[in-house]
């Protein structure tokens, strides 16, 4: 049932900046796989390609073996395909309940899709506050708000963006139990962050962006023993790790 | 025929320049402030109301009257953003704001009706009557000045805006509120000098427009903020260039079908803007549009 | 933006049975259950009661200003999306029924069947205005509502169908008693301003204002979740503007007459606009309220008033003071603090046992 997701020869600039070029990604079905890389190296455009929210001047997209280059948001997100921002977006002034029966639902009735809205909470750890505004939620409340919202739908592949990030350190393991749950389950998750603790003890595989390209790939002992990419990203830690 | 068509759009482009001037101001405030001042169109016929004070009651000319109305304007703009605008807050800030200027639009003009009733004045001056001949048309020596005065204005809010510190403020604040807090801007005071700026050319509008029009009453406001709101969209919100090219083609388009077609001649606005936004919805000169959040 | 947040928490809570205080919650429900049974007797028995031309003359008009209000907010309270041109939906309804009466020499009661095609009418209309309009967002989408009032002002004034600016002739009223001349309208008002709470409340507790309500939180994301955007927000100007344009019809028979500037009136808006945010924007009761408020004060310094700036100016005033003083509008506000109150009670009570 879960599918590959893959980058191939992707390719966007703005303007005259080159966000990414000729990057190839592949989070392949049924693992966790991490993107990181230091800040400004591309790792949100590339999200923002593979989920629709951006178009890629050259490259492709595929799930499988379906190409969904250029598809909307709503479609990628309707082929199985569950992203999480950065910024939390979740909607400030509907209840959290509420904010989980946002996204589509397909062949269930309210009251199942209610119910599995509820268990999602449950799940996640926030069920105490399904009546509370989402506004009101704290930072980490929200991130697993918007975690829990998009399993509304159960997308066979999920992006996190920057999961762990704004987040105090006991909902971090918190949030890391939540992931190999669901990728027990046989949930595929491709993963940005910037907690390194956090992806070498989460992550199968871990691609590394510089600037826009791949550095490396491969399991989260060769990547911390590659040389490239202490020279690419922890190397410019310090100067970056701050902002 | 020809002659007809020639001086409409001499006519146009001349009057283009001061409806320019006024959009101007509007298209400011909005970049700066987020703030669609609907107010404007009221404000210009204020405008034109204290310079007919001026002349009719002190017998100070029109152009020397400026000096008095252009600071009075700038003044009551600083009022309106101080009292009205400023301590509006939360999620529906832009709804708000944009019907607080409505609610002092309404009562400006309830003040205007009591205080000068509804009959049309105009504004009159030697070279209000007097004209020049060109191109085998004649044109009244008021467009000339007019357009002078737009081009002068505009050329003075240009330099404010990129060769004054404040102006390094606005520019600041227009692009980034958050970032202007940290690098020390007063953002609450460059948002109410902005608007002051923004609202004092409705002063330099008003006299043009009170002596080159056929006259206005309090009502006219409505007429005239319908076509700048239509100017400043066409143009990009915030783009005070594109304010300049909408303005000049949307009033000789206006002058145009003004020839053959009286009645209609005030819907090209509306027609082109509907055109324009279903084709593109940034407008001419905007940016992609804003995420609404 | 955090103090709008309390705004919808009453409301909200309905979606989730807390475990704790279900009794009070049923009691409270058995209370609105009364009110709203209480205040739906009044205004049935209202005209038969009082007889008084100039008073239930005041209940009509109040009726129509609740359904607009009501359908104003269904559309731009729940979506966030500000329509300053609700009034070319009134307008349209009116002159629809107007020019249909003479087309097709329709007079008495006959003409109240007008009165619903003025409202399809109305919505024919907001499907090309929408599909314009609501491609773009925020100010620009209000300044194009705005341009849109324009053009039908215009329009109305130009064109022959509707008699240009000399205006038309509402269709004649049956040789109706005049002591009770004014009922038929009353309770057909009722009707409409009824079903239309109805609908809102319906549509506030539905999957379809659910939607609304994301899109205006965040419309793209509402997007990249499945939420189709464009065709929601539709439906809900449409709607709007069918029951819009019903008032309008409605209310264009009852005075009598339509002028352009009278009908396409710039100060509609505001007052409709004002109604809302007074009782509290996207609430189901707020605009209901701030009708029933507003709209009798208005005509009632209308009368008190020969001239029309002095209205304007008090009118503008009043708006001013409630955008400053009560941003979120009577329902949200009152219900905050009937809860905190609430609260305390308890919390006392739990003190004390």
């Amino acid at each position: 049932m879960t599918a590959d997701l893959r980058a191939e020869g992707v390719t966007k600039s703005f303007g005259g900046v080159q966000a990414l070029s000729r990057c190839s990604l592949t989070a392949p079905a049924g693992q966790i796989t991490g993107l990181i890389g230091p800040n400004g190296s591309g790792k949100t455009t590339l999200f923002n390609v593979m989920t629709g929210y951006e178009r890629t001047d050259t490259g492709q997209v595929f799930l499988g073996d379906q190409q969904i280059t250029g598809a909307p948001p709503h479609r990628v997100f309707a082929l199985g395909v569950g992203r999480t921002f950065q910024l939390t977006r979740v909607f400030p002034r509907l209840t959290v309940l509420e904010n989980m029966l946002v996204p589509a639902q397909r062949g269930r009735s309210h009251r199942q899709h209610r119910q599995h809205a509820l268990d999602l909470l449950a799940f996640t750890g926030i069920a105490d506050h399904a009546g509370a505004l989402a506004g009101t939620l704290s930072y980490g409340q929200r991130k697993l708000l918007e975690l829990a919202y998009v399993l509304v739908a159960d997308p066979a592949v999920v992006l996190l963006d920057e999961p762990a990030g704004g987040v105090n350190p006991s909902l971090i393991h918190h949030i890391a139990d939540r992931i190999r749950e669901l990728n027990e389950q046989g949930r595929t998750f491709l993963i940005v962050e910037h907690n390194m603790e956090f992806v070498m003890g989460l992550c199968h595989q871990v691609t590394v962006l510089d600037s826009g390209t791949v550095v490396a790939s491969g399991p989260p002992a060769e990547i911390r023993a590659n040389p490239r990419v202490l020279d690419a990203y922890l190397g410019t830690d310090e100067s970056s790790a701050d902002d | 025929m020809g002659t007809e068509i020639a001086r409409a759009i001499a006519a146009g482009i001349l009057g283009g320049g001061v409806y320019a001037l006024m959009a101007a101001g509007l298209t400011l405030i909005f970049g700066v402030l987020d703030i669609i001042n609907v107010a404007q169109g009221i404000l210009v016929v204020l405008g034109g109301y204290l310079s007919y004070v001026l002349s009719v009651h002190l017998h100070i000319d029109l152009l020397v009257g400026l000096l008095v109305t252009v600071p009075a304007m700038f003044v009551i703009g600083v009022a309106i953003y101080w009292l009205f605008i400023r301590p509006l807050r939360g999620a529906e800030r832009t709804s708000m704001t944009l019907l607080a200027c409505f609610a002092v639009a309404l009562i400006i003009e309830g003040v205007l009706y009591r205080a000068f009733g509804s009959n049309y004045v105009s504004l009159s001056a030697w070279y209000t009557t007097s004209s020049v001949h060109i191109f085998g048309f004649y044109l009244s020596d008021i467009y000339l000045i007019g357009f002078g005065l737009a081009v002068v204005a505009i050329a003075a809010l240009y330099l404010i805006l990129y060769r004054t510190t404040f102006g390094r403020a606005v520019r600041a604040t227009m692009q980034n509120q958050a970032a202007a807090r940290l690098i020390g801007i007063d953002v609450n005071r460059v948002a109410a000098v902005t608007f002051g700026i923004g609202t004092a050319v409705t002063a330099v509008g008003g006299m043009v427009f009170g002596a080159s029009s056929g006259g206005f009453n309090p009502n006219s406001g409505y007429d005239l903020i319908s076509r700048l709101l239509a100017i400043i969209i066409l143009a990009g919100m915030g783009s005070i260039g594109g304010a300049l090219v909408a303005a000049v083609f949307m009033t000789t388009a206006e002058a145009l079908v003004d020839i053959w077609q009286p009645n209609w001649s005030v819907a090209v606005f509306y027609l082109a803007l509907v055109i324009i936004l279903t084709v593109r919805p940034s407008g001419l000169f905007g940016r992609r549009a804003v995420r609404a959040q | 933006m955090t103090e709008q947040l309390g705004a919808e928490a009453p409301l909200a809570t309905d979606t989730i049975q807390p475990g704790t205080g279900s009794l009070p919650r049923t009691r409270r429900r058995t209370l609105a259950l009364v009110g709203v049974a209480a205040l739906a007797a009044i205004v049935v028995v209202y005209p038969l009661v009082i007889t008084n031309a100039t008073a239930t003359n005041f209940g009509v008009v109040t009726l129509i200003f609740v359904a607009v209000a009501s359908a104003w907010n269904l559309f731009s309270g729940y979506s966030g999306y500000l329509s300053l041109g609700h009034a070319v939906f009134y307008g349209t309804g009116a002159y629809f029924l107007c020019v249909a009466a003479k087309d097709w020499n329709l007079s008495g009661s006959a003409v109240f069947w007008l009165v619903p095609l003025g409202g399809l009418a109305a919505a024919v209309i907001a499907v090309p205005l929408g599909l314009v309009a609501l491609r773009v967002r925020r100010h620009t989408f209000v300044v194009i509502t705005i341009a849109f009032f324009f053009i039908a002002q215009l329009s109305a004034s130009n064109l022959g169908v509707t008699g240009g600016s000399s205006g038309i002739l509402a269709p004649a009223p049956g040789s109706w008693d005049p002591a009770t001349y004014n009922n038929p309208f009353y309770y057909l008002a009722l009707i409409i301003a009824a079903a239309t709470v109805a609908l809102a409340w319906q549509v506030r507790r539905s999957r379809f204002g659910l939607q609304l309500r994301a899109i205006r939180d965040d419309e793209d994301r509402a997007a990249g979740l499945g939420v189709r955007a464009m065709p929601v927000k539709l439906a809900a100007l449409v709607v709007s503007a069918f029951i819009t344009g019903m008032a309008g019809a409605l209310w264009v028979f009852f005075i009598g007459e339509a002028f352009p500037q009278f009908v396409f009136d710039p100060l509609f808006d505001l007052a409709v606009v004002l109604m809302a945010f007074f009782g509290g924007l996207g609430t189901v009761a707020g605009p209901v309220l701030g009708a029933l408020i507003l709209e009798p004060t208005q005509l009632w310094l209308n009368l008190q008033q020969s001239n029309s700036y002095e209205s304007e100016i008090l009118f503008g005033a009043l708006f001013l003071a409630v955008i400053l003083f009560l941003p979120r509008g009577v329902v949200p506000t009152a219900s905050e603090y009937a809860a905190k109150l609430r609260a305390r009670w308890r919390r006392s009570r739990e003190d004390a046992s």
